[in-house]
């Protein structure tokens, strides 16, 4: 074949391209109502792919049972169109592709899944009024920020303190409890919270001890711990620093029962604490998956083939929270459905009932404590507004399995 | 009491371990005054190549010991190779130059060599696989591990297999004349560039060691590990005298007491409630409260409240510097 015949033949393709093209395009924007674009941004490369993915995936679903409900917007059908962006939870990143979907002129957004790349995002959102509600970002800055824009529909990390120290308090019964911290703000203010809510409950509370977030040897404070023999011992701190201090612990021989916030509540704790890990008790913000609404597992498991990971059912509410809003207002302007938003009520979504305080954050959000059995955490209550719910209750009390 | 031994064998398991570490850093700058900053780098190698292996193995079924030692195995001589390759590339081409250019070539190796283990490791942690059924045992209330028993022994031993290679082989009495002086040493027949080479190999390889214990005794190894643990051991090397061998293995042992039992201790001494005219003065302390002004986080810092004190009071150290001989 000679350079001119390929020279036509591409031609003579291009053309033939052109010409389908051509005739397809009048059937799409014939029918009559308006387009809704609704961005969905978190990682879907990167390390946590998997969970960016799960994120995307329960927004989708939102969006095409929308779809398929037939909703009707200013008296006109709506159709949904769902803009998937990805972050890398990368926080330089996400401002680029937050702005991408600003210039997409969608109408909300659904994400991002970590809080240091949400934190820098809802800024750009707020900045273009488009209303924004995670699903993930548990940081207490994201919505302390005065953003009026921003939601979120899962727990802040500063509710975790009082839940798991009341849960310490009312299932352990312990009398003398140690508390140390990494000297991070996380940290800190995660120990703050258990030490005031444990005295609260008339429990003696030690000294404070602390190390860093690089501190690998906490035989020193441990031992000296160890001379006061409190019942538990609290750790405000991340995996890489509680799995050392845990493991040290028991090699000195301490008996007391460890807890940690959600910085150091995953299964890695095995990894790095061996056998120690056993038996420890931390919190979450949220709720596992398996626990969410039934109609919403069945619906993810026929869509996707496989069951959410992590933070899907808060994705898929964030999304239906939109819509509802939307619904509300008849309108998918942002200016005029945003205060809906702000004042959502009777919305139950795959999560439990949803409604936004003055900040956007959700009211009443649940937080679940962990144990760790067989080298893996495993849910054993949820602690929704003080009160401790065991776990197959609250599971039953959602229809889940 | 059982709290103030306790806080003995912990000082003395992590001291004896800088004790290692320091041996690396006084050997290099006893014969060639160079502060090999890198050193601490090469400890983390040491642990990083020895867990990499470690981890591979032990889903295998060998029996735990045989793992250890293979990847303790595999890791010296990895690090014996970082060890010359750094002398060779790094300081012999600056040997003769002031003594600024190889100690900011030190600090350059030691950046590289760290990012070049977060290319290799990426920055996660890495967890020693569980397969030691570390034992506890009781002494008068105080707990000491088998793997604290281990460690204590392997380093002694390893401070007595230095000690013999320096004071009674041909080699060490070589390395010796190198320190008292390389120009005499080279005209006695003395290949002064391969008893370089060989101090900087001996030194890496203790280290090697010395990062398969650190990692075992914590469980974990991470590529930033070796800037501490370097500081910490130069500190250690300082106290006892730099360029001065039985110095280092005193200034780490002692580090590691002072460590812990300032770590321990630090928090009740500055509990400022406990003083009866201060606590007056402080909200904090009404009802049985406390004001801690300086908490156990201050660990890390006594390694380097010690090197000032060091420095200001008594420059050569406690057992003296080796440099004195050259003269």
């Amino acid at each position: 074949m000679n350079k001119t015949t390929v020279g036509i033949t591409l031609i003579a393709g291009a053309l033939a391209l052109a010409g389908c093209g051509e005739q397809q395009k009048p059937a799409a924007p014939q029918a009559s109502g308006i387009e809704i674009r609704i961005g969905h941004a978190g990682p879907t490369t990167g390390a946590i792919a998997h969970l960016g993915k799960d994120n995307e995936n329960g927004a989708k679903l939102a969006i095409d049972e929308a779809n398929e409900a037939g909703i009707k917007i200013g008296g006109q059908a709506a159709k949904f169109v769902f803009i998937g962006v990805d972050d890398q939870a990368d926080p330089k990143t996400g401002t680029t592709v937050a702005q991408k979907l600003v210039d997409d002129k969608v109408s909300g957004v659904v994400g991002h899944l970590n809080s240091g790349v949400t934190i820098p995002a809802s800024a750009i959102y707020n900045q273009a009024g488009i209303p924004m509600v995670s699903g993930s970002a548990t940081n207490p800055k994201l919505t302390e920020q005065g953003f009026k824009n921003v939601f979120r529909v899962v727990g802040r990390d500063d509710q975790q303190g009082p839940a798991i120290a009341s849960y310490l308090a009312a299932a352990k019964k312990p009398k003398l409890v140690a508390v140390i911290d990494d000297a991070t703000a996380y940290g800190e203010g995660i120990a703050n919270e258990v030490e005031k809510t444990l005295k609260a409950a008339n429990i003696k509370v030690l000294p404070r001890e602390k190390g860093t977030d690089k501190t690998t040897d906490w035989k020193a404070v441990l031992t000296k711990l160890r001379g006061r023999s409190p019942d538990a011992v609290f750790f405000g701190g991340m995996d890489a620093t509680g799995g050392p201090l845990l493991k040290q612990g028991r090699e000195l021989g301490m008996k007391a029962v460890f807890s940690f916030g959600d910085g150091a509540c995953t299964d890695k704790m095995t990894e790095l604490a061996g056998k120690a890990a056993e038996g420890l008790l931390c919190s979450q913000a949220g709720i596992p998956p398996q626990a969410a609404s039934k109609k919403f597992l069945e619906a993810y498991k026929k869509k996707f083939n496989t069951d959410p990971i992590l933070y899907a059912p808060f994705t898929y509410d964030a999304a239906n929270l939109l819509i509802e809003a939307m619904k509300k207002a008849d309108s998918a302007e942002p200016q005029k459905y945003l205060p809906e938003l702000q004042k959502i009520s009777g919305f139950t979504g795959a999560t439990g009932p949803i409604a936004f305080d003055d900040k956007g954050d959700r009211k009443d959000a649940e937080i679940t404590i962990f144990t760790m059995k067989g080298g893996k955490i495993e849910p054993i209550a949820v602690v929704k507004s003080g009160k401790t719910v065991p776990y197959e209750e609250f599971v039953k009390s959602m229809g889940g399995k | 009491m059982d709290t103030f031994l306790q806080q003995l064998i912990n000082g003395l398991t992590a001291g004896s371990v800088y004790a290692v570490v320091a041996l690396g850093y006084t050997m290099v700058y006893g014969i060639i005054q160079l502060i090999n900053f890198a050193h601490g780098e090469v400890v983390m190698i040491g642990a990083m190549v020895a867990f990499t292996v470690i981890n591979a193995l032990a889903p295998s079924g060998l029996p735990p010991l045989a793992v250890v030692l293979i990847g303790t195995g595999c890791a010296v001589p990895v690090c014996m190779l970082v060890g010359y390759s750094m002398e060779r590339l790094a300081y012999r081409p600056l040997r003769g130059a002031p003594r600024l250019a190889p100690l900011i070539t030190a600090i350059g190796v030691s950046i590289i060599l760290q990012h070049l283990a977060l290319m290799i490791w990426s920055r996660n942690i890495m967890a020693f696989p569980q397969i030691i059924e570390s034992r506890t045992y009781f002494i008068a209330g105080a707990a000491i591990t088998t793997v604290q028993i281990a460690i204590l022994g392997i380093c002694v031993l390893l401070m007595g297999a230095l000690a013999l290679l320096v004071y009674r082989t041909p080699l060490g009495t070589a390395m010796r004349a190198t320190a008292q002086n390389p120009q005499v040493a080279g005209l006695m027949g003395i290949d002064v560039n391969r008893v370089i080479a060989a101090t900087f190999v001996i030194g890496a390889a203790l280290g090697a060691v010395a990062g398969v214990l650190f990692g075992t005794y914590y469980g974990i190894a991470q590529y930033t590990m070796g800037s501490v643990l370097g500081l910490k051991a130069f500190s250690a090397a300082v106290l006892g005298g730099i360029g001065n061998i039985p110095g280092a293995m005193l200034g780490g042992v002692l580090l590691g007491l002072v460590e812990a039992l300032g770590a321990g201790y630090i928090g009740d001494l500055t509990d400022l409630c406990q003083y009866g005219w201060l606590s007056g003065l402080i909200d904090a302390c009404a009802g049985g409260g406390h004001f801690i002004l300086f908490g156990s986080n201050y660990q890390d810092v006594f390694a380097f409240v010690v090197l000032i004190l060091v420095l200001v009071i008594r420059p050569s150290g406690l057992l003296g510097e080796r440099v004195g001989e050259r003269a």
